[in-house]
């Protein structure tokens, strides 16, 4: 599988120009997958002509539909939206221009990011490349079809609970949630504030390490963005043999068989290069699902408040101010959300936040300490990254409670901040399979460099347009 | 009437005086067109966050520090939502169950305000309503404010007016707002409630729609009577908010409170806790001048006259002097009369506590006399010498020796020998002139105490 470097020594040696390599995108673009929300073709055009140099040069890369590009419409997966052009862009995409990366389009996701299949988009749902019939995983759905179908080298997403791992595991690719303030999220369209991360969905760990690299550290503009250094995610070598990686136990509860096989190949096969496993536990990991909905609801319940059609987007007049925005929104959401903003809006509440929200934050310190505490034994946390691979379209989208089933997996991450991520594990049927590692905070480059030694030994020869 | 207890808490915001909104950068400049100070962030324009003013927090801190109240190291931001079309964001960012600091008090007229908190937030837009539509301008929308909190401590609506006249003085001095209310930057809104029985709160009211001191006067003693009047016929005072209006000078009953609403508060997750350096804070606090007020409060307690400590304190400079000298002499009344007499004299002349301190302990010490004591003060103004340096040069030591005195009082006697004729027979008011001629004989370097103490010897005899 071709990195990023392998592109840019071919249109150094002149045996392949970015021009090819973004028209070879433009194809692949599969309106039946709907990956996409706005294809971006004019200001990728543009951009290339500028593209000389810079470690991004003349890769296309595909970008969640939550993160603003200047001039370039954000729906977020919305009507209520529509018509949005943000007048600024987010401190990535800043930084991934000054690299000469080349923007290809705004990827489809579930309105607002709240979604775990990417089906509950104002704008479709997406298609699993690797199953039409099959969601792609959600909430940065589009971004990892986008990759999976060949209309992008690399891809933004944002993980909010798993958002970019989830899609990750289920289209065969390298998604990174970064440690929580590693990131800028400036520009980013909030869901749920302190849970939100923008992450990266790539084709191998060098090409996320590099895009790491570009787009981590300190933002003035976020203050809850870290001032820690950034280390060096583009020469990653192999880990050193004395580390120790725990196997969670409660994290391999209710996993289907077959994916459970998959997961324990790779482990078996670190463990033939001389890594060893041990068995640990996170007691809390039940409470994880509902902790999640508790405080993403409630951020996202004031969040999404200002989607109110006075200023921008969807407006349905009314007699006066507040039935305006009432009808806006009633309009312009879609039921999904409306039940996340109620709920959000209820747990707020004077009568019930003690009992929900306080006591769901109160939760999220116990979840953080007991990860803390696994770390002061293990360097590392191995697990499947999702119970089963890609479900089918339609399945679950009446039943909520079914469909945060894989958040169990990847929502403590998000609670607690620390940096994870999913790598291909092969393949349950036609269907591909990821497995999650995590970190102590700020250690993406040990997950980047775990990720590319299993590149190494069980190489994945996934990718279905190569 | 006269048996109702009044009980009056105050709300104010003021606007800070930062040239940049509370969480981003546009200015905050006054009467500009409308929609033309804002960018994506005070708008909320999707995917925005929220940086912290740092001008706006050693503001606040210095508010909170005039009215002595606590800072806390460590304080919170919230949000606090409801929908609004003035409120960009569907929510206020301001600060809720941890502020910025609590537990004030300020003196208003001998009595003691307790400040209950002080904490910072952002203003909303302003609406304008049209005959057929409304608009909006957010040129103000995030502009930084204080709100500042009383305890229910007013016990009328004189003793309301004199708290927020001294508060808008205390903002002002400290240049932490100009707060003029005309313009917005000071409002408030007073909640008010009478009550006949002793230790017992009555439901109280609050005022909206107030934009001048004026209008604050008059609306507490109209909610103070209407609400007297229903308690007088038997009624119940309903807890309401309360419109004023300028022209007829009533209070009418808004909007009844049917619920309290609820604003859903939680802390603001794209603000990380606002933490304060303790050496910050002493810098803000040694930063920050005593208020004329209260400095004249502490002179008159070290036994100035009440003129005298009005003068002194009411000039930043003749009040240093005044407390640096202090430190080196612990003379207060001799220090003050100094600073009336001589020093105001020189309109404020640069001297050094240390040279002042100098010449009074002199004079004191019956080494200068007060005449010439004076006179090196005239010179050290002029020559910029020290007084020491003065007195020695122009050979000005007082001559205290009752010896060298006696000669210098012979040799007038001799000069004059029909008046000391007169004097010895009992002329009582020749004395002071006979003092006048040793002064003058000696160049005011007689001590005039100790010549009239050897006269009246003479006279005696
Ligand atoms: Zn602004």
């Amino acid at each position: 599988m071709k990195t990023i470097a392998n592109y840019h020594k071919e249109f150094e040696r002149g045996e392949y120009t970015p021009l090819e390599l973004l028209e070879e995108c433009l194809r692949n673009i599969d309106p039946e997958i709907n990956a996409f929300i706005t294809v971006t073709e004019e200001l990728a055009r543009e951009s290339l002509k500028r593209s000389k140099k810079g470690r991004l040069r003349g890769i296309p890369i595909a970008v969640k539909d939550n993160i603003n590009i200047k001039g370039v419409p954000t729906t977020c997966g919305s009507g209520i939206l529509r018509g949005f052009i943000p007048p600024y862009s987010a401190t990535v995409i800043e930084r991934i221009e000054s690299e000469g990366g080349i923007f290809i389009g705004k990827t489809n996701l579930d309105e607002f990011g709240m979604g775990s299949s990417t089906e509950r988009s104002f704008y479709g749902p997406t298609k699993n490349p690797y199953d039409l019939s099959r969601v792609p995983g959600g909430s940065s759905g589009g971004s990892a079809a986008a990759l999976a179908s060949g209309s992008a080298i690399i891809s933004l997403g944002s993980d909010t609970g798993g958002s970019v791992r989830q899609p990750a595991s289920y289209c065969g690719l390298v998604g990174l949630k970064p440690t929580y303030g590693r990131v800028s999220r400036y520009g980013l369209v909030a869901f749920a504030s302190s849970l939100d991360q923008i992450g990266i969905i790539g084709r191998n760990s060098e090409d996320v390490g590099l895009l790491l690299s570009v787009i981590a550290g300190y933002d003035k503009r976020d203050s809850t963005s870290s001032t820690n250094e950034v280390e060096d995610y583009e020469n990653l070598e192999f880990p050193q043999k004395g580390i120790k990686i725990g196997i969670p136990e409660e994290y391999f509860e209710e996993i289907d068989e077959e994916v459970y096989n998959k997961v324990m190949e790779i482990k078996e096969a670190l463990e033939k290069e001389g890594f060893s496993f041990k068995k640990v536990s996170l007691p809390s990991t039940d409470y994880i699902i509902s902790t999640y909905q508790v405080i993403s609801y409630a951020e996202a319940s004031s969040n999404l408040a200002r989607y109110d059609g006075v200023r921008y987007g969807l407006r349905k007049e009314g007699k006066d101010f507040l039935e305006t925005i009432r009808k806006s929104r009633e309009e312009g959401f879609l039921p999904e959300v409306k039940r996340r903003i109620l709920v959000g809006t209820f747990v707020l509440s004077s009568e019930a936040i003690a009992e929900y929200y306080e006591r769901a934050d109160l939760i999220r310190k116990i979840i953080t300490w007991e990860f803390e505490e696994c770390f002061k034994e293990v360097d590392y946390l191995f697990t499947p990254a999702t119970p089963t691979p890609a479900f089918p379209i339609g399945e679950r989208t009446d039943d909520p409670i079914r469909m945060h089933i894989p958040d169990r997996l990847t929502a403590g991450a998000n609670l607690s901040g620390i940096p994870a991520i999913v790598a291909p594990a092969g393949f349950v049927g036609h269907l591909p399979i990821g497995y999650q590692i995590m970190g102590r905070h700020f250690d993406e480059k040990g997950l980047l460099s775990l990720v590319k030694l299993v590149e190494k030994i069980k190489p994945f020869k996934g990718l279905s347009y190569e | 009437m006269n048996d109702y207890k009044v009980t009056i808490g105050i709300e104010v915001h003021a606007q800070l005086k930062t040239t940049t909104k509370l969480f981003c950068g546009c200015p905050t400049s006054f009467g500009e067109a409308p929609n033309t100070n804002v960018c994506p962030i005070c708008l909320g324009l999707p995917g925005v966050l929220p940086s912290l003013n740092k001008k706006a927090v050693e503001l606040a801190i210095r508010a909170a520090l005039a009215l002595n109240c606590e800072i806390h190291k460590k304080s919170i931001f919230a949000r606090k939502n409801y929908f609004y079309p003035d409120l960009p964001k569907g929510y206020q960012i301001t600060q809720y169950k941890s502020p910025l600091a609590t537990s004030g008090k300020i003196l208003v007229e001998g009595k003691e305000v307790r400040i209950k908190r002080v904490h910072l937030e952002e203003e909303s837009a302003k609406l304008i309503h049209e005959k057929d539509k409304s608009l909006i301008d957010y040129n103000r929308a995030g502009i930084p404010l204080i709100e500042i909190v009383t305890e229910p401590d007013i016990d009328s609506p004189e003793m309301a007016l004199a708290y927020l006249k001294k508060l808008q003085k205390i903002l002002e001095f400290t240049q932490v707002s100009d707060a003029i209310m005309a313009k917005g930057e000071l409002r408030c809104e007073p909640n008010v409630s009478v009550s006949k029985e002793e230790g017992k709160l009555g439901t109280r009211t609050e005022i909206k729609n107030l934009n001048s001191f004026r209008a604050v006067g008059r609306a507490l003693r109209s909610e103070v009577k209407r609400q007297i009047e229903i308690l007088e016929r038997g009624g119940i005072v309903e807890q309401a908010t309360i419109h004023y209006s300028e022209k007829t000078g009533k209070t009418r009953i808004g909007r009844a409170k049917e619920e309290a609403s609820d604003y859903r508060y939680f802390p603001e997750p794209d603000l990380p806790p606002l933490v304060l350096e303790e050496e910050w804070i002493e810098e803000i606090r040694k930063s920050l001048e005593e208020l004329p007020e209260e400095r004249m409060e502490r002179y008159k307690n070290l036994g100035v006259s009440e003129e005298e400590a009005k003068i002194i304190s009411g000039s930043k400079k003749a009040s240093k002097l005044f407390e640096e000298t202090l430190r080196i002499l612990n003379e207060p009344l001799e220090i003050s009369r100094w600073l009336i007499r001589e020093y105001r004299n020189f309109q404020e002349p640069d001297i050094s506590a240390e040279n002042l301190a100098n010449i009074i302990k002199m004079v004191l010490s019956g080494k200068l006399s007060r005449i010439n004591g004076s006179l090196v003060f005239k010179l050290m103004v002029e020559t910029g010498k020290s007084p020491i340096e003065i007195v020695e040069e122009r050979n000005l030591i007082q001559i205290s020796d009752p010896e060298a005195l006696k000669k210098v009082i012979e040799e007038v006697f001799k000069e004059q020998p029909k008046e000391f004729e007169r004097f010895k027979k009992g002329e009582k008011k020749l004395l002071g002139f006979f003092v006048g001629e040793v002064m003058k004989k000696t160049k005011g370097r007689a001590d005039p105490k100790e010549v009239s103490r050897i006269l009246s010897e003479y006279e005696k005899n």
